[in-house]
């Protein structure tokens, strides 16, 4: 049996709603790991810990490292309220720890929590006995101001553990705390992006992606596919909605001037996430929308598309640079996925010179020739669901 | 309904294939290399198809070399025979499916200089050319017998009686991976040396392949191991796989007429393509030299993949210039070398011995209601752009 000691941040600042914060990380770590072997979180004071079957360990801590509202796990040896079973962990733990890096070797500190106060011995005791141990068998000095290795004695009434290492979590809140919105998803780089920060303050999703045959294939719904499934890893995605858009994206099209047609696609499907909002209960739309990086995007059509929807519009990487957007796609494992070359919103629909400032008199004139109302209700209602 | 007119890119395996594979998969599971009675079953098995290969080659059977596919035997043909050589200098034709390109481009760093022939604009080499690329220290040559994307052949006949009256000692390597099949192939005709085939392109599974290589020629293998397939090839033997290959070619050798039969078809198809949509033209003259099975049309200001899709809602598969390039490697190396522009759509039909009549006239029909259907949206984008 693994024992891994998980460390949420900021929920500490939420006075009288903590205990709602609380219940929903457990929730959401109990979610991360229901399925491996063994599998039991206790949320004892300030902690959650997750135990799990040994030969899970590593799949355990992957998972972890996922769940927002996490900023640190620790995979810890549980051992008896004893002093020198304290001290034999010490340095096994420390040894294992300066083997992973060798650069820990440079100083370590002792860092004892004691809130079993049955323990004979008193926390900076504690800390000179573990802290002879270690320095006597790894030969790595002390340095209790700027230690490069921090060992952790935790002492509590339920257990004793003691750990060495310290994986960062992503931090943020847990998902479903802040609500739930839907997420427009293409097979882009920025929206994976948007949702993935959209959840790690908090929001559970439903995607919502359009899909254009004969001018999109099926290779890129399944891009879009692999996209929502890599977000549910994160548990920011629950269910993925693919919603047909030819026929409406053509009528559109024919509606008015080629250069207002981006303007009228985001216009009707801003439409059609308010209608799955209701139907799925969620109270914004998050969209991967930058200032100013393409024609939709200037502020004049960020504006004309938002008045097309009643829902709050939320745009998580509104001031990010493409570099940095990148970099996070990488990191959150979706970047990969969006590079593959199937096209999701087939470039054909899109002027070779768009508006960037569409009139709003212009764009309601060319949707006054078609029920843009029906045309919405129609698509919302067709669209295919795929649970995650 | 399924027309599957995307036969460069695979074949249906045939029933009769398969019947071999399960035999062999089920009854022959023994190792070939087994000094038992069941080991000896399925080294006279492997042996059989083996002989089965040799005679769609025209070839003997020690000649011929199992392999893990196209690109395998491509590799220890040409990767092989770059192994042994004396010389660094290797030519290949500029058309070359990226089995060929890439394996040459992977010798660069290992000091080896490479010569492309660039094709007619009839996509064919000429004698002429690869004559000029050789230079003294040349010691390997390779060029296909048809290019896998709009199928026209390469004069390797005459590029092997050239390098034969020239007293040229280099190896000659052939890709004829996208040939095999449809017409009779005489290796003893060609003046290589050595020469690839695949074998699920003609109807046997994938994952098969096999190397000729001409007795008296040598390469160096890829690996060592266990030195099955005469050393060449380490690797306890792909029964089920190879015997598959060769209940395939003989499959292919009992439809002498079949090649014929389907460059009919496929000039039928070309024809009421070209009657159906005006604009639409062949990629090449239809009086090139071409194998059988490949129709390549070409259709001005159209994009392709859409095209593809909406073909498929109508039941019709094909592909973009060649299936393993669409899209996702960028542009068309092939095309590109004939000069065709990257705003045309190219498509390619590939018909096989399976593909009937029926097949060529709702294939017509089907593109005539694709191009249609996105030369509707195209057509306001080109307004766009040229107001």
């Amino acid at each position: 049996m693994t024992t891994i000691l998980c460390r949420y941040g900021e929920l500490f600042l939420k006075g009288g709603n903590r205990h709602i914060f609380l219940r929903a990380l457990a929730n959401n770590v109990r979610a991360a790991v229901r399925d491996l072997p063994e599998a039991k979180v206790s949320v004892p004071h300030g902690r959650v810990v997750v135990q799990v079957a040994d030969q899970a360990r590593a799949e355990a801590c992957s998972r972890l490292e996922r769940v927002f509202g996490l900023v640190s796990i620790s995979p810890v040896a549980t051992v008896l309220a004893d002093i020198d079973a304290i001290c034999a962990a010490a340095v096994m733990e420390a040894q294992a720890a300066v083997e992973r890096d060798p650069d820990l070797r440079r100083s370590f500190k002792i860092e004892p929590h004691r809130s079993n106060k049955q323990f004979p011995l008193q926390s900076h005791e504690i800390a000179c006995r573990a802290g002879d141990a270690v320095s006597v068998a790894t030969g790595i000095p002390v340095d209790i101001h700027n230690p490069a290795l921090r060992v952790g004695i935790e002492i509590s009434p339920q257990a004793t553990s003691v750990f060495a290492e310290r994986r960062p979590a992503p931090g943020g809140l847990p998902a479903g705390v802040s609500g739930r919105a839907i997420l427009l998803l293409s097979g882009g780089i920025d929206s994976p992006v948007a949702g993935w920060l959209a959840a790690k303050r908090g929001l559970a999703q439903e995607a919502l992606t359009f899909h254009s045959p004969p001018f999109t294939g099926e290779k890129a719904k399944d891009k879009v596919i692999a996209l929502a499934r890599q977000l549910s890893r994160w548990q920011a995605v629950s269910t993925l909605w693919i919603a047909g858009f030819t026929e409406t994206q053509k009528r559109l099209r024919a509606a008015g001037r080629p250069e207002l047609a981006v303007v009228l696609y985001r216009r009707m499907m801003v439409r059609v996430a308010d209608l799955l909002c209701d139907r799925a209960h969620c109270g914004a739309i998050v969209t991967g929308e930058n200032l100013g990086q393409v024609a939709s995007q200037t502020l004049t059509n960020m504006r004309n598309i938002e008045v097309a929807g009643r829902h709050l519009i939320l745009r998580p990487l509104l001031t990010y640079d493409k570099v940095e957007t990148t970099a996070l796609a990488r990191r959150i494992g979706t970047y990969d996925i969006s590079a593959l070359p199937f096209e999701d919103c087939c470039s054909l629909f899109v002027p070779a010179h768009p508006a960037t400032a569409a009139r709003l008199s212009d764009v309601e004139r060319a949707e006054a020739t078609l029920d843009v109302a029906k045309e919405a209700a129609d698509i919302a209602e067709q669209a295919e669901r795929i649970v995650l | 309904m399924i027309v599957y007119l995307d036969n460069a890119a695979s074949t249906p395996p045939l029933p009769e294939v398969l019947a071999a594979v399960t035999h062999a998969m089920t009854d022959l599971y023994a190792n070939p290399s087994s000094a038992h009675g069941l080991g000896a079953a399925a080294a006279r098995a492997l042996e059989q198809a083996r002989g089965e290969v040799a005679a769609l080659l025209r070839a003997q059977p020690p000649e011929i070399v199992f392999c893990g596919g196209g690109t395998e035997a491509n590799a220890l043909g040409l990767l092989g025979a770059a192994g042994l050589a004396r010389g660094r200098h290797m030519v290949v034709s500029a058309i070359e499916h990226p089995a060929i390109l890439r394996s040459a481009e992977s010798l660069v760093s290992k000091g080896w200089q490479l010569s492309r022939v660039a094709p007619a604009p009839d996509a064919r080499v000429t004698v002429e050319s690869v004559l000029a690329a050789l230079r003294p220290d040349t010691a390997v040559l390779a060029v296909m017998l048809a290019n896998n994307e709009i199928g026209t052949l390469q004069p390797v006949a005459e590029i092997g009686r050239a390098l034969r009256a020239a007293g040229r000692k280099l190896h000659f390597h052939v890709d004829a991976v996208q040939f095999a099949g449809l017409v009779a192939i005489d290796v003893a005709t060609l003046g290589a040396d050595s020469l690839a085939i695949s074998g699920h392109k003609l109807h046997g599974p994938k994952g098969t392949g096999a190397l000729w290589l001409r007795k008296g020629a040598r390469v160096a293998p890829l690996w060592d191991g266990g030195r099955q397939e005469g050393g060449l090839r380490s690797g306890t033997e792909n029964l089920p796989g190879w015997v598959g290959l060769g209940r395939a070619a003989t499959l292919c050798l009992r439809n002498p007429q079949a090649g014929r039969a389907v460059a009919a078809l496929r000039d039928r198809l070309e024809s009421q393509i070209m009657e159906a949509i005006p604009e639409a033209r062949t990629t090449v003259p239809a009086t090139t030299p071409r194998a059988p099975h490949i129709a390549s049309l070409l259709l001005p200001g159209l994009p392709a993949e859409p095209l593809l899709h909406a073909l498929e809602a109508r039941g019709v598969y094909a592909s973009a210039g060649a299936a393993c390039s669409t899209r996702a490697h960028g542009p068309s190396h092939v095309l590109a070398a004939i000069g065709i522009s990257e705003r045309d759509a190219v498509l390619r039909f590939s018909l096989s011995r399976l593909t009937t009549e029926s097949d060529v006239k709702v294939a017509a029909l089907a593109l005539r209601e694709a191009v249609d259907e996105i030369a509707s949206v195209v057509k306001v984008r080109r307004r766009d752009t040229n107001p």
